[in-house]
C-alpha cells in the first residue's frame, strides 16, 4: 500500500529501535558463547585435554611368561611351547567363506572349528584378529605361510602355551593351568589386571596353582593409540614385564616315573621321602592322567571317562586318598605304651588268636593265635592281640598323642591342593561326629589303625621317616634355594632303647624269616630294608557270605577287598629313604603292596632302576622277567628334558 | 510498495549494481566458508576429498546465485512471496505423502535426479512471506490480535510441518526466525512476554508428556533431552556424542592442538565431525583463537547486516533483512551451543562451515536477498 513519508519515517525508527534491541540480545548471546568458549577451553582444557588422552590411549598389558616348574635335578615338569596358530582378520579377508574353504585344504579344519571361527568374527569387529586353529605342526603353519597370496587376512602367529612334557607322570603335583573363571577371580581380593587378558591361563590345581604368585610374573605395558572403534593406530611406547620365577621342585622325575609305573594297573599310592630332610622324592598316584589335556579344553567324552573311571584318576590318592593305615599303625601304639611306661617291650603277652572285652571277642588276624610275642614278635608277625592289650593298658588318648606325635592325623602344608588331614579319633571326636560315647572297642580296633583311624600315604610316609630318623621331619614339595639344607628338623625325643626295639621289630618283618614280608627282603649289602605291612579291612565278611562260600579276598568283588599297605625305609642302619605305599582293594599287605614297597626303595637307593643283584636269588628269574615288561613303558633319559634356567 | 513507488533515479540500475554490493558482507562471508574449507580438509585427513573439493564449489555456485538474486529488484522478490510461500507449502505438504526416508525423518522430495530439501526452501519463503505481508499491513493494525495471529499463522504452519517429519531443529529455527520478523514489524511487547511465558509452559507440558500415551516428542527426542542435561547418564549411548564434542573442544585450549592434530576429530570419537560437530574440530585444533574467531566474523555478519536494515526506509526490506539474519544468527548460535554443552542435540549445521549443499546453496540466497535489499535501499531523502 501507499505509504506517506511519514508513515515511512515512522516504520523506519520502529523497525531501528527494534534491531538494535534484537542485536543487542544476539550479542548477549554471543556474549554468553564467547563465555562458555573460555571457560572450556582456557579454564578447564587441562581436564578435557586429560579426557581427550584417555580417549585416545589404551593401555595393553603385556602377559608375563611363566615360570618353570623343574624336578631337582632340572627336568622340565612344565614348560611354554612354542604354539603356531591361525588368525584371521574379517575386513582383511573380504570373503570369508571362501578363504576358510582355502584354509581347510591346507590345514585340518572340523566343521565345528570353521564355524565357530565364522561366528567369532561376525561377533567382533572387522579388524580383531580371531583364532582359527591352535597347536598346528611347523608342516601346517608353513604351508599356510607359503600359500599365503591366496588367504587374504590370514596370518599364523606362534606363541607360548603351557606344556607338561612328562604328560601323566606328575599331574597330580605339578597340576595344570587353565583360563581364568569367575571363580578364580572371586577368591581373589585384589586380582592382578593381567588376569583379564582373554585367554590368560591361571594355575588350577596342584603348585601350578599354589605356587601361582611365583609363576606368573609381573605383566609389561603398552601403550597405544587407538581410533574411536578400538583399532589399534600405533605403539606409542612398551614396559617390559619381569617373567615368572622358576620354580624347583624335590621330586626326582625318574623315580616319579618308575613310582607311577610300578603302580601301573592298580588304584594305588606311593610316597618316597628323604628321611633327612622331608624331601619329597616321589608323590605318585595311580591311575594318572594327562595334564596336557585340560590345558587345550578337555573334552567332554574324555573328562567322562575320568570321571566314571573306578580307578578316580583325578584324585591325588597320595594326599588325598585317607585309608584305615591298618597294621602300619602298630608301631604308634607300641611306642605309646612305651611312653606311657605300660610295658617295658621285654614282657611277653599270650595270644590265644583272640581276646575278650567287656563281653566282646576281638580276633587276631591268626585264628591259632601266636602263642607269647614280645613287641619286637608282635610288630613282626603283626599279632593285634598284643596291640589290643597295649591299648587296654595306655588308653586312646595316649595313643592319638603318639600318633599326632609320629606325624599322623596333621594336615601338611604342602603346594598342591586338597591335601587331606586324615584323622586320629578322640572321644571328643566320636561325640561330636557320631554322637556316641567311645566303647573300649573303638580304642581296640584304633590300635590295629582300624575303626575311625584314617591316614593319608603321606602320612605314612612321614611316620615312617620320623620313625627311622627320630627327628620331626616335615614333607617339603618346593627346594626353596634361600633355605638349603641347614633346616634340620627337631628331634622327636623317644629313647634310643625303645626305637630300637621298634626298627628291630620292622626289621625282622622283612628280614625274619617269620616276618610277613620275609619275601620282599633286600639282600644287597649296605640297603637292607625295614618295613611293616599292613591289610586294613573296607568290610567284613557278612556271615550271609561266608555262608555262600565267600571265605577268601579274591572272592568278592574289587570294590570290598581290603587295602594293602606297607611302609619302609633303608638302609636300615643310616636310613636316607621312607616308603609308603597304598593299594585300594589290594587284599593283602605282604602279598601286593609290600613287593611295591621294595621295588620303589631300590629304585630310590640306585639311581631309578632296581639292580637285579639285591633281589633274593629265587625271586631273580620273576623279578627280571617283570623288570623287563616294566622298563618298557618307563621313561628313558634322553626323554627328560633338563633345563638349564 | 509496488513499482511505483521507486524513485528510480535514485536507484543503481544495470552494472553499477556491482558497486552497490555490501562489499563487506562478501568478504565476511568468503572468510567463514574459508574456515569451513580448512576444517573440511583438516577432518578428511588432509586431502580435498571426499569433503572440501564439492564445498568449494559448492560455495562457488552459491556466490553466483547470491549475485543472481541480488541483482534482481526487490520489489520482484515481493511481488513472488506470497506465491513462493505457498509452493514450499506444498512441497512440505509432498514431503508428507511422498517423501523419501532417511535417518528415521522424511525430508527429501526427488524429482528424478534433483533432489530438494522443502524444509530449508521454507526457511526463505516464511521470511519472505511475513515480511510482505507486514510491509502490506497497515501500521496501525500491526499489533491488533487477529493481525498477530495471521502473522504468528504465517510462521508456524511450515514449523509444525517440518515438525511433523521429524525435523525439530528446523522446525524451532523456522518459528523462532518468524518470531524475529514480528518483532521487528514493531508488534507490541506483551506478546512477546505472553509467549516466552507459554514457552517454559510448554516445555514443562513436553517433559510431563512423556511416558504417556499422548507423548509430545519421540524417545530419541527425550534421550537427547536426558543427555543435555545430564551427558554422563549415559556416556556411550545418547550422551556420548555430546561428551566427545565437549572433550574436543575444551581440549583445544588457547591455540589448539594444531593443524590436523585433533585427536579427538582424526581418530573418529568425534560424531558428524564435517557436518553439525564441525565447530568442535576447529576448536580443538585452533583452541580459543580459532573458535572466538570464527564467532566475531559470524557477529560482524550480523552488524553489517543490522546495518543495512537499519538504514534503509524500504519497510519489506528491513523486515527481510532482519529475518535473514535472524534465521543467521540462530544457525551458528544453536550450533555452538549445542556443541558446548548449552542446548539439546538438534541437528542444526553451522551455517556456511558445515558441510552440505541445500543448507549452503539456501543460506547464500538468503544474502543475495540481503544484497538486493541493500542496493535497492530507499535513500531516505538527504
Amino acid at each position: 500500500m501507499k505509504r506517506t513519508d511519514r508513515e515511512k519515517e515512522f516504520s523506519r525508527r520502529i523497525v531501528s529501535r527494534r534491531a538494535l534491541v534484537l542485536g543487542g540480545l544476539q550479542l548477549g548471546v554471543a556474549g554468553a558463547l564467547l563465555w562458555r568458549l573460555r571457560d572450556m577451553q582456557l579454564e578447564q582444557s587441562e581436564q578435557f585435554r586429560l579426557l581427550a588422552e584417555e580417549n585416545r590411549i589404551n593401555l595393553r598389558l603385556l602377559p608375563p611368561t611363566r615360570g618353570l616348574i623343574l624336578d631337582r635335578s632340572g627336568v622340565l615338569l612344565a614348560g611354554n611351547e612354542q604354539n603356531y596358530r591361525v588368525v584371521i582378520k574379517r575386513d582383511d579377508a573380504g570373503d570369508i567363506d571362501l578363504v576358510l574353504a582355502r584354509l581347510a585344504r591346507l590345514i585340518t579344519l572340523s566343521e565345528d572349528e570353521i564355524e565357530r571361527a565364522r561366528r567369532d568374527m561376525l561377533r567382533n569387529r572387522p579388524f580383531v584378529p580371531v583364532t582359527v586353529a591352535e597347536r598346528l605342526s611347523w608342516e601346517e603353519i608353513s604351508r599356510v605361510a607359503s600359500n599365503a597370496p591366496a588367504l587374504p587376512g590370514v596370518t599364523p602367529e606362534m606363541g607360548l602355551s603351557r606344556s607338561y612334557p612328562l604328560r601323566d607322570d606328575t599331574a597330580h603335583v605339578v597340576g595344570y593351568v587353565g583360563p581364568v573363571s569367575e571363580r578364580d577371580l572371586e577368591a581373589l581380593e585384589t586380582p592382578d589386571p593381567v588376569l583379564l587378558i582373554p585367554r590368560f591361563q591361571i594355575g588350577k590345581i596342584g603348585v601350578e596353582r599354589l605356587a601361582e604368585d611365583r609363576l606368573r610374573g609381573r605383566a609389561g605395558s603398552q601403550r597405544v593409540e587407538v581410533n574411536a572403534v578400538g583399532r589399534v593406530m600405533r605403539e606409542l611406547d612398551r614396559v617390559e614385564g619381569t617373567p615368572g620365577a622358576n620354580v624347583h621342585l624335590t621330586i626326582d622325575a625318574t623315580l616319579q616315573n618308575y613310582a607311577l609305573e610300578r603302580l601301573h594297573g592298580h588304584s594305588a599310592a606311593a610316597v618316597v621321602m628323604d628321611t633327612t630332610n622331608g624331601d619329597i622324592l616321589a608323590l605318585a598316584s595311580a591311575p594318572s592322567f594327562d595334564p596336557n589335556l585340560f590345558v587345550r579344553g578337555i573334552s567332554r567324552a574324555n573328562y567322562s571317562e575320568l570321571l566314571e573311571n573306578n580307578y578316580r584318576p583325578l584324585v591325588n590318592k597320595t594326599v588325598q586318598g585317607m585309608y584305615p593305615p591298618g597294621s602300619t599303625f602298630k608301631m604308634v601304639t607300641a611306642l605309646a605304651a612305651l611312653d606311657a611306661g605300660v610295658t617295658d617291650g621285654r614282657e611277653t603277652v599270650f595270644c590265644p588268636g583272640h581276646m575278650d572285652v567287656s563281653g566282646h571277642r576281638f580276633h587276631c588276624w591268626k585264628r591259632g593265635g601266636h602263642g607269647r610275642v614280645g613287641l619286637v614278635s608282635a610288630l613282626s608277625e603283626s599279632c593285634d592281640v598284643y596291640f589290643y592289650e597295649m591299648s587296654q593298658r595306655c588308653g586312646i588318648d595316649r595313643i592319638n598323642a603318639m600318633s599326632t606325635r609320629l606325624g599322623l592325623g596333621i594336615r601338611y602344608d604342602l603346594p598342591i591342593t586338597s591335601v587331606a588331614g586324615g584323622l586320629n579319633p578322640t572321644r571328643e571326636w566320636k561325640r561330636a561326629n557320631r554322637n556316641a560315647e567311645w566303647q573300649v572297642g573303638d580304642t581296640i580296633n584304633a590300635s590295629i589303625g582300624q575303626g575311625f583311624v584314617l591316614s593319608t600315604p603321606l602320612q605314612l610316609a612321614v611316620m615312617t621317616a620320623r620313625l627311622a630318623s627320630n627327628t620331626a621331619v616335615l614333607p617339603r614339595l618346593i627346594r626353596d634355594p634361600l633355605e638349603r639344607g641347614d633346616t634340620r628338623a627337631a628331634s622327636l625325643e623317644l629313647r634310643p632303647e625303645w626305637l630300637r626295639m621298634i626298627r628291630q621289630g620292622m626289621d625282622q618283618t622283612v628280614n625274619d624269616r617269620r616276618g610277613t614280608a620275609y619275601s620282599s627282603r633286600v639282600v644287597a649289602d649296605g640297603q637292607r630294608m625295614a618295613g611293616k605291612t599292613g591289610t586294613s579291612q573296607v568290610f567284613s565278611i557278612s556271615r550271609a557270605e561266608r555262608d555262600a562260600g565267600i571265605r577268601r579276598q579274591q572272592d568278592l568283588p574289587w570294590n570290598r577287598r581290603n587295602h594293602a599297605l606297607f611302609v619302609n625305609y633303608a638302609p636300615f642302619d643310616a636310613p636316607r629313604i621312607a616308603v609308603s605305599v597304598v593299594v585300594e582293594h589290594g587284599m593283602g599287605g605282604s602279598s601286593t603292596a609290600a613287593p611295591i614297597g621294595r621295588d620303589i626303595m631300590l629304585a630310590a637307593l640306585n639311581d631309578g632302576r632296581p639292580p637285579l643283584a639285591a633281589y633274593p636269588a629265587p625271586q631273580r628269574n620273576r623279578v627280571q622277567y617283570e623288570q623287563q615288561e616294566l622298563e618298557e613303558r618307563l621313561r628313558r633319559p634322553e626323554d627328560m628334558r633338563i633345563s638349564r634356567a | 510498495m509496488s513499482y511505483l513507488e521507486y524513485n528510480t533515479r535514485q536507484m543503481p540500475a544495470g552494472l553499477r549494481k556491482v558497486l552497490y554490493l555490501n562489499w563487506p558482507l562478501i568478504v565476511l562471508l568468503i572468510l567463514v566458508a574459508g574456515y569451513g574449507f580448512v576444517m573440511l580438509y583438516s577432518v578428511a585427513g588432509g586431502r580435498l576429498t571426499p569433503w572440501a573439493e564439492p564445498q568449494i564449489k559448492r560455495f562457488g555456485a552459491g556466490l553466483v546465485i547470491m549475485f543472481i538474486v541480488a541483482f534482481m529488484p526487490l520489489w520482484f522478490w515481493r511481488s513472488i512471496a506470497g506465491l513462493s510461500y505457498v509452493v514450499a507449502l506444498l512441497l512440505l505438504l509432498g514431503v508428507e505423502f511422498f517423501g523419501t526416508v532417511g535417518m528415521g525423518a522424511k525430508r527429501w522430495l526427488v524429482f528424478g535426479p534433483v533432489r530438494i530439501q522443502p524444509s530449508e526452501l521454507a526457511k526463505i519463503t516464511t521470511v519472505l512471506a511475513l515480511a510482505a505481508y507486514y510491509d502490506w499491513l497497515d501500521l496501525k493494525k500491526v499489533s491488533h490480535p487477529l493481525w498477530v495471529l495471521l502473522g504468528v499463522l504465517i510462521a508456524l504452519i511450515p514449523a509444525l510441518l517440518v515438525l511433523r517429519q521429524p525435523d525439530l531443529g528446523t522446525a524451532l529455527l523456522l518459528a523462532l526466525g518468524g518470531g524475529v520478523v514480528i518483532f521487528a514489524a514493531g508488534v507490541h511487547w506483551g506478546y512477546f512476554a505472553a509467549l516466552i511465558a507459554s514457552a517454559v509452559g510448554m516445555v514443562t507440558l513436553v517433559l510431563q508428556s512423556r511416558g504417556t500415551e499422548w507423548q509430545l516428542l519421540k524417545d530419541y527426542q527425550y534421550r537427547r533431552i536426558d543427555a543435555f542435561l545430564d551427558p554422563t547418564i549415559d556416556p556411550l549411548g545418547a550422551g556420548y556424542h555430546i561428551n566427545q564434542a565437549m572433550i574436543a573442544l575444551g581440549s583445544g585450549g588457547w591455540s589448539g592442538r594444531g593443524f590436523m592434530e585433533g585427536t579427538q576429530a582424526r581418530l573418529n570419537f568425534l560424531p558428524e565431525k564435517h557436518t553439525d560437530f564441525i565447530f568442535t574440530t576447529l576448536a580443538e585444533e585452533f583452541g580459543f583463537v580459532g573458535a572466538s574467531s570464527l564467532l566475531l566474523l559470524y557477529m560482524m555478519i550480523v552488524a553489517v547486516c543490522l546495518l543495512t536494515a537499519m538504514r534503509t526506509t524500504n519497510r519489506f526490506g528491513a523486515l527481510l533483512v532482519m529475518g535473514v539474519i535472524g534465521m543467521f544468527f540462530l544457525y551458528f548460535s544453536v550450533n555452538m551451543a549445542m556443541v558446548m554443552g548449552l542446548a539439546p542435540v538438534v541437528g542444526v549445521p553451522l551455517p556456511l562451515v558445515s558441510y552440505g549443499g541445500s543448507a549452503m546453496i539456501v543460506l547464500m540466497v538468503g544474502f543475495g536477498l540481503v544484497h538486493s535489499a541493500h542496493i535497492h535501499r530507499a535513500r531516505l531523502p538527504s
